[in-house]
Order: structure tokens, then C-alpha cells, then sequence
């Protein structure tokens, strides 16, 4: 591992070649070269145009729904009986997930650059369905990718992105799962170089999509930090959120890292547990390589070849991890522990049962660390827990593992 | 010694007035000593240089056919270092044969940039094509690549303008390597036409060879892109001949040396009667 130097400001970062320390970069085949070039170019004039950032913030509200809610969770936090619980209520977003948040932000750059054909990759189908509903909604054909493995687990959300008109091709190449359907979705760009944008869901990818996609989803952080100091006085002690490619954490971390005092944890998905080869924690139990267009840690066999994850949520089943978690791990600025399956499942029945919400089981994995977290932080002590997603999507997967039939 | 192998292939080339014909197979597809033999009769069925794939689980510049033959070769327990091992054995018995490596960044920063370049020097290795390193992530490639005299080849590819060219060819050694079609390998069709141009443009940005590849997949084609490049490399049809062989239980390094030979043939009579190139 390179020494990576603790910065003094760290929303500072990427660099202009996007580089957060040793991680980022662009590792793409030369035909993308010019198009990523052009993509970083009209995204940093979206970004200094205020008519741009007035559009976004206008489909933000009357068509996401923001700002969503922070919320005292008074049942889970006398259940632990440590620090004060808040929530932040991303899964009463529109679609039901902090996903929408990016994908308003990308069609909008999109359609700015004339792009006329959308493409996007899911694993869960959060991602799918968010960039079909954006699409739907401004009338541009969208084609979502998708491992064949996840296709047949998840078909109500296949089911959603064709009610929602967009084109689900099934990835049957590789391990057929998120990975391989980003690899389909990088194949389809470099076919496609005229009139295609690429929707990419996760902090992760070529230079600038770690630093875009984080940029849409820092209005989770934006707020929360607005809202906890509206409730509460003060900044909280820690903010938790769930890890796969790490955009919804990101999102929360960003408006945070300049606040040392505030704790930043991610939690990754150690499935049937670290010591084994199936979970999906890339940065506690991978190592740093090049996949997807960017450098970052990345589960891995001994050769270098690129090993699957596993994880009971499917929106968490990647074998990497946003380049800049890798850079905020390195530099000690964020921290990133691990939840199992089983850890995951307990804690969504949890907050069903006590807050009379279902949680995703991506953000059940963030919740199943609050015991520990709320005790360490201590009574006095305020944690604010991105609730990423909504759980509705995934009770069937629960209800088969409790053994139930529904 | 290694550079100088392709540029006295390359010259040889011109002096005999005729294009390259670069042949792409993948190490250990489909498995280590039939990808063995397969090399070592490539010279003879018609090969310049030859491209040596080392595979990967995610090629994501490739087509159904390599992705298939990376498969193919991991499932066979191929690694770069039987990879390096494959072409060390393949230069005890050529010491002419330009061979180039072909993949991608993550196996070479997994073995260590150094490590890798001196390694790949060692085994006689001329050059290497890294898919996913651009010029913007390759200095420190370079860099390793130069201390040990191994060729870094550049793609060039249809959305490289002018601008874009000049950024390409920097630090490029040996050839460079025009991608005929935006797009993966083996899927769309080179078009002679639109090909020439670029081939020009590039030659004269680069001042070196140019090869060209994706998409030639038919001795016509092959033949009709030799007219107006200085190599041409042909990679899917080939590993399409391993599939095919191994699912028709024929004898696989025959296969595909028969076929090498036929584009090679085509390569080889492409310029006859022609005055200029």
C-alpha cells in the first residue's frame, strides 16, 4: 500500500487527473478517452452554472420529494440505550432510494450535452429502475444491464424498469452478476460513442463519475448536517452508512470530512463472513488493483483476477469499492467495519419492529453496527444513520431466508 | 535487443513491400501446451509479430470471442506468470518473432510495475499493449517499460482527434496500434475506406508503423485493410478456431494454424501489382 498523506482539506479531492491519493484515475480503453474528457468538461460547467444547479434543485423537490426527513429514532435508541439515534429518511425519496438523487442530476448533464440515448448497469435494480423512472420522465430511451443471476432474483424490479419503458438486456458473460453487467455497460459505451451517455450509479468508475456521482449525493450530507443542527444544536459525533460501491455513504460522508470531530463509518457486507470467500467487503478483505476505469481496493484471488462478491443485499454485491473510500480508509479519515447476512437480517426485523420501518437490506447492514457505535459514542452522544432504501424490495429475500413462504 | 526486434521486422517489412500480419492467440487457450504449440507455429503459417493475450477476468474491451478464450484459459489455470512462462519458451526456439503482450492493468500492477517489466524483458517479450492504461495513468508504465527496453504500443482509435493524437503517441514505441472501429474486438467490420485516412494520420503524428486491428475477421478483409496499413492483426477469428476445434473435439493447433496461414497468404498478396501503398 502507498503512504498517503492526511490532507488539510479534503473536499479538496480529486485532483485534476481524479485522483484521490493513489486512488481514482481513468482506466478506460482509448475510444473512451475523449468521451470521459468531454463528460469531466461539461460537468464542471454544469456545476459552476447557477441555472443548472436552480433546475436540479427544483426537480429535487417537486419530483424526489427533498428535503427528506432527519428523524429522531426514539425506539432504536432506548433499544441500544447509548447515543441518540437519527435516520436520515432517503427511502421516502421518490423510487424509494437515494439512487434518484444522481440519476436527476446525470440525465439533466445529459440531455445539456445532447445525448440522446441513455445506458445504465444495476445489480438490484435500485440503480435500473432510478435511471429508467429519469428517463421515463424526459422521454429519452434508456437500455439498463443486468447480470442474467440478478435478473432472475430480482424480477420485480426488471418487472418495474419495463413498466417504466426501458430495454433490460441480461449479462450472461462472466459471473453474470454487477460487475459483469458494468463490463456489458462499458461495451456498449465504447460501440456507442456518438449519441451515448453512460449512467453510471455508483461513486465509482472513470474519473469524473466518482467525483460527479458524489457531488448528487452530497445533498444527503448537505441536509443532514442543516437538520441536525437545527435539531440538535450541534454536529453529531458519528455518521454511519452502508458500503457496496459507497455512493449513498459518500453522499452523507462529503459535507462531514472537514468536521474532524465527526466520525465518519461505512459498513461493508461480510455476507457468510470475512473469513470466508463469500462476502463483499473490498476494502477489509480486498486489496488495491485497476477494475472499471478506476484504481481502488478490490476483492481479488491471488493471481489479480477479480473474484465475486457475495451478499445477501444485491445492491451491495460488488467486488469494489468508490475510489475515494479507499483514499478516506488509507488517510484514517474514515472508518469501514463489516456486517454479516445474518447480522443484516436481524437488524431489518429490528427496525421494522421498532420504528414501523422496513429498511433496505443494503442500510440494514449500517444499522446492524449501531450497538456498537452507540455504545462507544456514549448516552450523551448523537449518531445519524443514512437510511439508504426502503425494504420492500427485499422481502421476499428475507422471508426465504427466516425460512417463510409468502 | 527487443525494440530492435520489431523495428527490423518492421523494416524488413518495407524493404519486402508488403504489410505485417500480426496474429493474436491467448495464452493458455485452451490450455498451456496447446497455446505453446500453437506459437511456435505461428512464424511458420505466416506470422510477423505475434500478440500474446495474457487473460483476465474482466476484459472489458473485449468481444464475445477473447472474453470466451480468457474464460477458457482461467479455467485451464492460466496466469501471467505461465503467460511469461509460454513466451520464454516460445523465444528459446524464435529469436526473430516480434511478440507482444496484451491486457490488462489490474494483472500488471498485481505483479508490480518493476517486476512486471523485467520479467516480461526476461522472457523475451518486445512489447506490451496494456487495454485499460491510457496515457494519463501510464508514466510510471512507461517509465518501467524504457529501463528494461520493452515497447509500451499506443492505441490510436477512431475518436482520437488531432489533439487527442498527439497525447497518444508520446512515449509510444515499436508500432502503433489503430483500433479500426469504435467498439470491442471481433464484433464490427473494419471498413478499408475510412481506415486509410486515419492510418495516414496516425503514421504521420507518430512517425512509426501502423497495425490495425478489431474487426478484421475474413482473409478478404485482412487483405483489403493491408493495402493501406503496415500490419494488420487479427485476433477473434482465431480464437474463434479454438471454440470451434474444442467443441468439435478436432485437433486445435491445426485449426487455427491453418487459419493464421490463409490470412497470412491474403496479408502477403494483398500489394501485388500494386505500385504504391
Amino acid at each position: 500500500m502507498t503512504p498517503q498523506t492526511r490532507p488539510n482539506d479534503y473536499t479538496a479531492y480529486p485532483d485534476a487527473e481524479g485522483r484521490f491519493g493513489d486512488y481514482g484515475g481513468r482506466y478506460v480503453p482509448e475510444t473512451l478517452m475523449p468521451l470521459v474528457h468531454e463528460l469531466d468538461a461539461a460537468y464542471r460547467a454544469a456545476k459552476a452554472d447557477a441555472a443548472f444547479q436552480a433546475e436540479l434543485a427544483g426537480y429535487l423537490k417537486h419530483y424526489v420529494g427533498r428535503p427528506s426527513p432527519l428523524y429522531f429514532a426514539e425506539r432504536l435508541t432506548a433499544h441500544f440505550g447509548g447515543a441518540k439515534v437519527y435516520l436520515k429518511r432517503e427511502e421516502l425519496n421518490h423510487t424509494g432510494a437515494h439512487k434518484i438523487n444522481n440519476c436527476m442530476g446525470q440525465i439533466l448533464l445529459a440531455m445539456r450535452m445532447g445525448k440522446t440515448r441513455i445506458i445504465a448497469e444495476t445489480g438490484a435494480g435500485q440503480h435500473g429502475v432510478a435511471t429508467a423512472t429519469v428517463c421515463a420522465r424526459f422521454g429519452l430511451p434508456c437500455i439498463v444491464y443486468m447480470g442474467e443471476v440478478d435478473v432472475e432474483r430480482q424480477k420485480p424490479n426488471v418487472f418495474r424498469m419495463n413498466l417504466l419503458g426501458a430495454e433490460v438486456r441480461p449479462v450472461t458473460s462472466g459471473s453474470a452478476t454487477l460487475k459483469d453487467a458494468m463490463n456489458e455497460a462499458l461495451r456498449d459505451w465504447v460501440t456507442n460513442v456518438e449519441d451515448t451517455y453512460y449512467l453510471i450509479g455508483s461513486a465509482a468508475g472513470p474519473h469524473p463519475y466518482p467525483e460527479m456521482v458524489r457531488d448528487f449525493q452530497a445533498v444527503i450530507g448537505q441536509e443532514s448536517r442543516a437538520q441536525i443542527l437545527e435539531m440538535e444544536g450541534r454536529l453529531p459525533d458519528a455518521v454511519v452508512a452502508c458500503v457496496g460501491g459507497g455512493s449513498n455513504a459518500i453522499g452523507l460522508f462529503h459535507p462531514f470530512l472537514n468536521d474532524e470531530a465527526v466520525q465518519l463509518i461505512g459498513v461493508e457486507a461480510s455476507g457468510h463472513g470475512l473469513g470466508t470467500d463469500k462476502h463483499a467487503a473490498a476494502i477489509n478483505g480486498g486489496r488495491p488493483g485497476v477494475l472499471h476505469g478506476n484504481k481502488t481496493y478490490l476483492l481479488q484471488d491471488p493471481e489479480g483476477q477479480i473474484t465475486e462478491a457475495h451478499s445477501i443485499s444485491a445492491g451491495l454485491d460488488y467486488p469494489g469499492i468508490g475510489p475515494e473510500h479507499a483514499w478516506l480508509h488509507d488517510v484514517g479519515r474514515a472508518k469501514y467495519l463489516t456486517a454479516t447476512d445474518q447480522e443484516a437480517l436481524a437488524a431489518f426485523q429490528l427496525c421494522a419492529e421498532l420504528e414501523g420501518i422496513i429498511p433496505a437490506l443494503e442500510s440494514a447492514h449500517a444499522l446492524a453496527r449501531l450497538p456498537e457505535i452507540c455504545a462507544e459514542v456514549g448516552k450523551d452522544g448523537i449518531v445519524v444513520l443514512n437510511l439508504s432504501g426502503r425494504g420492500d424490495k427485499d422481502v421476499a429475500t428475507v422471508a426465504a431466508s427466516l425460512g417463510l413462504e409468502i | 535487443m527487443s525494440r530492435s526486434r520489431i523495428e527490423q521486422r518492421f523494416a524488413a517489412l518495407k524493404a519486402e513491400g508488403r504489410a505485417g500480419f500480426v496474429a493474436y492467440v491467448m495464452a493458455g487457450d485452451p490450455d498451456a501446451a496447446t497455446a505453446l504449440k500453437i506459437l511456435q507455429g505461428l512464424p511458420a503459417a505466416g506470422a510477423d509479430l505475434i500478440e500474446l493475450g495474457f487473460p483476465f477476468s474482466d476484459p472489458m474491451a473485449e468481444g464475445p470471442p477473447i472474453q470466451r478464450a480468457a474464460q477458457r484459459a482461467l479455467a485451464g489455470g492460466m496466469t501471467l506468470t505461465g503467460t511469461l512462462a509460454l513466451a520464454r519458451k516460445f523465444r528459446d526456439g524464435d529469436q526473430t518473432t516480434p511478440l507482444i503482450l496484451m491486457g490488462y492493468m489490474n494483472l500488471v500492477l498485481h505483479r508490480g510495475i518493476e517486476a512486471f517489466a523485467r520479467d516480461a524483458a526476461a522472457a523475451g517479450v518486445d512489447g506490451l499493449i496494456v487495454v485499460d492504461c491510457p496515457p494519463e495513468e501510464a508514466g510510471p508504465l512507461a517509465d518501467a517499460l524504457d529501463a528494461a527496453d520493452v515497447s509500451l504500443i499506443r492505441l490510436a482509435t477512431p475518436t482520437s482527434d488531432d489533439a487527442r493524437l498527439k497525447v497518444v503517441v508520446k512515449r509510444t514505441s515499436g508500432f502503433v496500434y489503430y483500433v479500426s472501429v469504435a467498439g470491442v474486438t471481433g464484433v464490427k467490420e473494419a471498413d478499408e475506406t475510412a481506415v486509410a485516412p486515419a492510418v495516414a494520420r496516425v503514421r504521420k503524428a507518430s512517425g512509426m508503423p501502423v497495425a490495425v486491428g478489431f474487426g478484421i475477421k475474413t482473409p478478404e478483409r485482412a487483405a483489403a485493410i493491408a493495402r493501406v496499413a503496415d500490419a494488420v492483426v487479427v485476433g477473434s477469428a482465431l480464437v474463434d478456431e479454438v471454440a470451434e476445434a474444442v467443441d468439435m473435439n478436432e485437433d486445435v493447433t491445426r485449426r487455427v494454424l491453418l487459419k493464421a496461414e490463409s490470412l497470412a497468404k491474403a496479408v502477403r498478396a494483398a500489394r501485388i501489382g500494386q505500385t504504391t501503398v
